[in-house]
């Protein structure tokens, strides 16, 4: 669009006669900016200005802001500036405009780069301390409401538990099972590749057969039930945060801890040594099963040989581990569930905190207890 | 105050929507004309707000045909729905702000996906709007957490109003509202509407609004418009459910009260 079409100037003397044409809307605010911004930066010297709106049509918010902006500048400029013209129908929308904006909007804060930078650091640091603390609370709450419902097994929730017992355990069955047998074959696969350069094919068995008892099987299923069911907790508790539910339980005399959280936790504690053990079996059929058609060794050889080679320990040193995972899990669900503020954004961040925070310390406390059973010597 | 000449910016005809077997609106017609303030009553399930979603195009219908500044909106191509979704605005009832957002980038929103300006032009009419719907600059860097359920109306309505529209729903604006917070928001909802020449669609229950802004007032039973016209229509009609709603007790004291 050509400028002269959309704002007209002449000069009468010293006076500027500025006359806006066509239409002053938000779709064509790109078009009338920079013709606005072109009259209202122009080095020409000018006493008094009149701008004709006589023949704008139709002038919406956007139009007249702009109007209200070029009478400012050259007001600022030490001019004189009349609106004339004006069609009765804008009147209001004028009117409206020059009351607009009028407070100057904030100046930018400026920042050092450095500054930025140690209250990154700092910030972080504050925050890992916080969520720390907050860990520390929720066990605090937990135990506190866990030893309530020693005390009157009635008022504990059994129903909850059940449900959650059902989402977190017996509905994740199926897809333990496969991960784990998938993993079970991996291992058998890759031990038969390269103990077979030395001979040693048949020190498979042990190393499935240890390696799955005692560390992989918790481990898969951990990591699995972090990521499938402490993010759950985490949205579920979240969203209820956002709408005000948990507060409402709080006013009526309810404990969340006691009624939400409890209930979730102890159906982890309970599902997940279960779930650790299919899944230790079905890691071990995976890897005798690559053992007898991959590896040629039969699976009789498999059994007798798995059965020297573990023992009730192996077993007892990976399933003990479960329910410390699965506790620690639900914690961590819980803490960053009751994190949640307003916006579906924070749910999203917590959600993804949850599963990484439980995953590292799974994996953190994984190696504690590799150095505790080795101290005592199993 | 009536003129049957007047554009209209919204036909609805012989729309039928249903749900399975349950039919809520049956064989339903309505003109919104250009400039008015029409108000849609009916009792609560009646399909006021399964209306106004057929005709903004969240639900679908199984019959009729919707125009909307002349436009047909089942034979409307992409761009031309775009086109008709640029000329209204929509508040919601909760507001529907989006919760990532802070105030000013709420409102914002629309002219940064659908106009080509400048930031500061975006700034400067953001905050413009902001001020119209009586909010404080103050307000621009919250987020809507950190609202009051007042102040969420004000933004979302700043929101709706973004694109300078000619035509805006308005399901229950005063809503959850107290009846000062309420008595204000319809006497804005009237200022910008002579302001900015607009035609409002407005879903209510609050009689006052009823009372106070509406030109003409729409009610919707069994599927049907059942009566359109000015409140004395409505006052003067014999059909048992206009005179329990119009004429019921709290009718009757928002009548006194208003004078």
């Amino acid at each position: 669009m050509n400028d002269d079409n959309i704002l007209r100037s002449r000069r009468e003397g010293d006076r500027l006669v500025l006359t806006a044409l066509g239409p002053w809307t938000a779709v064509h605010a790109h078009n009338l900016e920079p013709v606005i911004e072109a009259q209202a930066t122009s080095s020409q010297p000018v006493r008094a200005v009149d701008i004709d709106l006589s023949q704008v049509k139709p002038l919406d918010t956007f139009g007249a802001w702009l109007i209200e902006r070029l009478a400012r500048a050259f007001s600022a400029r030490g001019a004189e500036t009349r609106i004339l013209g004006l069609p009765e129908d804008y009147r209001g929308i004028v009117d409206e405009v020059h009351g607009a904006n009028l407070k100057p909007a904030p100046p930018p804060v400026k920042t050092s780069r450095i500054l930025v930078a140690l209250d990154a650091i700092g910030s972080a640091l504050v925050n890992a301390t916080n969520g720390g603390v907050l860990i520390l609370r929720m066990l605090g709450a937990v135990s506190k409401a866990l030893g309530r419902a020693i005390l009157h097994p009635t008022k504990f929730r059994w129903t909850a538990m059940v449900v959650h017992m059902e989402r977190v355990g017996w509905n994740a069955v199926p897809i333990m099972l496969l991960v784990t047998f998938l993993i079970g074959c991996i291992l058998a696969q890759q031990g038969i590749f390269h103990f077979r350069k030395f001979g040693a094919d048949i020190f498979v068995i042990d190393m499935v057969g240890i390696l799955v008892l005692r560390e992989v099987g918790v481990l898969i299923v951990s990591v699995m039930v972090a990521g499938r069911s402490g993010s759950a907790y985490t949205a579920e508790l979240g969203s209820m945060k956002m709408r005000e539910e948990i507060d409402a339980l709080r006013t009526m005399g309810f404990d969340p801890t006691e009624v939400l959280i409890l209930p979730r936790i102890v159906a982890l504690v309970v599902s997940v040594p279960i779930l650790t053990f299919l899944g230790s079996m079905s890691a071990l059929y995976g890897g005798g099963l690559v053992a007898w058609l991959y590896g040629g060794i039969d699976p009789d050889v498999f059994l007798s040989r798995l059965r020297e080679s573990i023992s009730m320990e192996t077993f007892l040193v990976g399933v003990i581990k479960a329910p410390v995972m699965a506790f620690i899990i639900g914690i961590v669900a819980s803490v960053q569930g009751l994190e949640v503020k307003g916006s579906a954004e924070s749910l999203g961040a917590h959600t993804t905190s949850s599963v990484v925070i439980s995953i590292f310390l799974v994996i953190v406390l994984d190696g504690f207890f590799a150095i505790f059973f080795a101290s005592i010597g199993i | 105050m009536l003129q049957p000449a007047r554009e209209v910016v919204l036909s609805a005809r012989d729309v039928v929507v249903a749900f399975g077997e349950k039919v809520i609106l049956d064989h339903l017609n309505l003109d919104v004309y250009r400039g008015e303030v029409l108000g849609f009553v009916g009792g609560s399930g009646a399909g006021k707000s399964v209306l106004m979603r057929t005709i903004i195009g969240l639900l679908p219908k199984r019959q009729g045909k919707i125009e909307v500044f002349g436009v047909d909106l089942d034979a409307a191509s992409e761009e031309e729905l775009v086109a008709v979704e640029q000329r209204w605005g929509i508040l919601f009832q909760q507001g529907a702000l989006f919760s990532s957002l802070n105030v000013l980038q709420n409102v914002q929103f629309p002219i940064r996906e659908y106009l080509n300006v400048s930031e500061r032009l975006m700034d400067e009419i953001a905050v413009a709007k902001l001020e119209m719907v009586g909010l404080s600059p103050d307000v621009q860097e919250k987020y809507p957490s950190e609202l009051s359920g007042g102040m969420i109306k004000r933004v979302a309505l700043a929101r709706a109003l973004a694109l300078d529209p000619e035509l805006v729903f308005l399901d229950e604006p005063t809503s959850g509202l107290d009846p000062i917070g309420a008595g204000e928001f319809d006497e804005l909802i009237r200022t910008l509407q002579r302001t900015l020449g607009l035609t409002v669609y407005m879903v209510t229950h609050d009689l006052d609004s009823l009372h106070a802004i509406c030109d003409r007032i729409a009610v919707l039973a069994g599927g049907k418009v059942i009566l359109e016209g000015p409140m004395s229509a409505m006052l003067a009609s014999e059909h048992p459910w206009l005179k329990a709603y119009f004429r019921g007790k709290r009718a009757r004291m928002a009548v006194t009260a208003e004078g």
